[in-house]
């Protein structure tokens, strides 16, 4: 197997963490099998408002999915070695991100017993049909890769030669998942918060911004709690594409704000003045995008500074923001906003219920568990001596 | 099973010629269903619900009380609603109720983004859906610009007062919607709406046909459309 026997050995602490992530997920899906009994009426969706906090974590966690490329390759096509010991923390994190993905878009469904319809009756024409095969494709590509390289690792030994254009496709396949999951809400004729065509560009530089933002966290995490350290280069690497990232997503939207406002079509302004002012008085949704605003804005300051920047603590404070602030505007904020209003004018206000947030919260837990299993085993990997005394990084081997 | 070079060709050539009759024979029958909706006639009497009384007794549409999850096939709104960008602050038109339903339209979005084939365009314009195989993904009523589809958030059969046997019910999480009483129209009746509506207001016919009643109805009145300008093509129409 993949090498689980370094899974099963683990400190108190290791064992703890693991129990914690359980009895999350417990409560998740016994809250799934409710759901799974009484439908979908136990969430806070309704007719207006059809999807809501699954879809978006969905799309929020294709971000952080596709987000390794930013880490594989600068160390594979331009042989940055400073990323040799994180590149494996970003293929698993794509593991992670992709399995939770996946599950999203399972627990959404009214259905999930005819799943397989998907691939019994292919769509082409379904944007989803496509969303599936990238992701699934995705999640094979990476698994491959990650296993491959780290048990040569393991073994002392170069990478094989075939795994090096599996890794090459790894690179625009991870920009493929992003655009496809973009393409599945902009080409839909009524919704005009989604029907523009920056939607696929600014994904793709939020996810840049979210993914390494989150793996700056789980490195400093990871240095603190383990003997691990990604090395200084590397988080400063990775802090200086968040901060460009993130400034360009920045600047998407607020090329929105202008074609909404500049040219006054009502349609195009509603959902964003719903989101950040509300419509009729319905402002659920105004103290979130306020936050994400602020945190975007704050947390540039603290980027676009180097003295800021090179200061770890207040790199993991940015990051921290950068991260939040871009959960909540495709999290949360993006996906729910489209359908306000309604085709018919009616503002229809969106909230979880709790069994709804607690699936959330399991479906967060097993994707914490797989990347919790596969980051022990990354380390526990590199602790033996098999590891120091193969000094052939894995870039250098390929290139 | 082994097949001559001969034989193969023999059936690629019968099958090619059953498609092109198929084909033909499709153009020349020509049959295309629409509706015109005549907003004054249905006016007449006031809070009149039996259009919508009638669909729901054929299809078994529970008659669910929270508006949220409610279904519908054919409803009332608006006309400022219906038209938000046609019916403006001066007109007496505004508050008027006008009924809804699905436009089955020329080209259907909800059938473009379906990821199983569970809804489709028939070749009589019918946007047609199969229960059994719709996986309540919803990406249909993302899709679908007028809000014409409608989810089962729960089980519906408890909210099924008076249930008809010769239509089935649906099960909780699939999406459903008009379907123009395709049911019906085989057995060479009107849809439900239409026979219910004491005042004739709703129009349903050939639009294939020049010189059907709905033909000559739409050459002869103002009519508009939901929503034109997203090119899906509406066939229903609202005589105004």
């Amino acid at each position: 197997m993949f090498m689980f026997e370094k899974a099963v050995a683990g400190s108190r602490r290791y064992w703890l963490w693991i129990c914690v992530l359980a009895i999350i997920l417990g409560a998740g899906f016994a809250c799934y099998l409710r759901q799974l009994q009484a439908g979908l009426m136990i969430t806070g969706l309704s007719r207006d408002v059809t999807w809501g906090l699954y879809i978006a974590q969905f799309t929020f966690l294709v971000g952080v999915a596709a987000s390794a490329v930013m880490v594989v390759l600068p160390y594979y096509l331009h042989n940055f070695k400073a990323f040799g010991r994180i590149a494996i923390l970003g293929e698993f994190l794509a593991i992670a991100a992709v399995v939770m993905c996946m599950l999203f878009i399972f627990v959404d469904m009214g259905q999930p017993s005819r799943v397989l319809n998907v691939l019994l009756y292919p769509t082409p024409h379904s944007m989803m049909f496509w969303d599936m095969i990238s992701l699934g494709g995705y999640l094979a590509l990476n698994a491959v890769i990650a296993l491959v390289t780290l048990r040569a690792e393991r073994e002392g030994v170069a990478p094989p030669r075939w795994i090096e254009p599996i890794i090459i496709l790894s690179i625009p396949w991870a920009v493929s998942i992003h655009t496809v999951t973009a393409f599945l809400y902009s080409g839909l004729p009524g919704r005009s918060l989604w029907l523009t065509a920056i939607l696929a560009p600014r994904f793709l530089a939020s996810a840049f911004a979210s993914g390494p933002a989150l793996l700056i966290l789980l490195c400093l995490l990871l240095s603190r709690l383990t003997g691990f350290s990604a090395g200084r280069e590397a988080i400063q690497k990775l802090a200086i594409i968040v901060t460009y990232a993130m400034a360009i997503s920045v600047f998407f939207v607020l090329t929105e704000f202008f074609t909404a406002f500049y040219s006054q079509i009502p349609e195009h302004a509603e959902s964003l003045r719903y989101m950040f002012v509300g419509l009729e008085g319905h402002t659920r949704l105004a103290p979130w995008m306020w936050t994400s605003s602020i945190l975007a804005a704050a947390s540039l300051v603290l980027l676009l500074v180097p003295r800021y920047r090179h200061n770890q603590k207040l790199l993991a404070v940015a990051c921290g923001m950068v991260f939040l602030s871009l959960w909540i505007d495709k999290g949360i904020g993006l996906i729910v906003a489209a359908f306000v209003p309604s085709p018919l004018g009616a503002v229809t206000e969106y909230a979880p219920t709790l069994p709804e947030i607690l699936i959330v919260l399991g479906i967060w837990a097993v994707g914490a568990l797989i990347l919790t299993v596969l980051y022990k085993i990354a380390l526990s990997v590199r602790e033996t001596p098999a590891f120091f005394s193969a000094p052939p990084s894995r870039a250098e081997a390929l290139t | 099973m082994t097949i001559s070079r001969q034989a193969f060709l023999h059936m690629s050539g019968l099958s090619l010629l059953a498609a092109a009759v198929r084909r033909a024979k499709g153009a020349i029958s020509g049959t295309w269903w629409g509706m015109a909706i005549d907003v004054a006639k249905c006016l007449k009497q006031e809070n009149c619900t039996k259009c919508i009384v009638a669909c729901s007794q054929a299809h078994n549409i529970p008659s669910i009380p929270d508006r949220s999850h409610e279904v519908r096939w054919i409803w009332k709104d608006s006309l400022g609603h219906v038209f938000p960008s046609q019916v403006d602050e001066y007109s007496a038109l505004r508050t008027l109720p006008a009924m809804l339903l699905c436009n089955h339209c020329e080209n259907p979005p909800c059938v473009r983004v379906c990821p199983t084939e569970a809804t489709w365009k028939r070749e009589d314009g019918i946007v047609d859906m199969d229960w059994h195989r719709c996986i309540g993904c919803r990406y249909c009523m993302a899709a679908c610009p007028y809000g014409s589809r409608s989810f089962n958030w729960m089980d519906p059969r408890p909210y099924i007062h008076n249930p008809n046997p010769e239509f089935p019910t649906r099960t909780k999480g699939v999406v459903e919607k008009c379907t123009f009483c395709t049911e019906r129209l085989a057995a060479g009746r009107p849809p439900a709406c239409v026979e219910a509506c004491p005042e004739k207001a709703l129009v349903f016919g050939n639009l294939a046909d020049p010189h059907s009643p709905i033909r000559e109805l739409l050459a002869a009145r103002r009519h508009i459309r939901r929503r034109p300008e997203l090119g899906t093509g509406p066939d229903v129409f609202y005589i105004v």
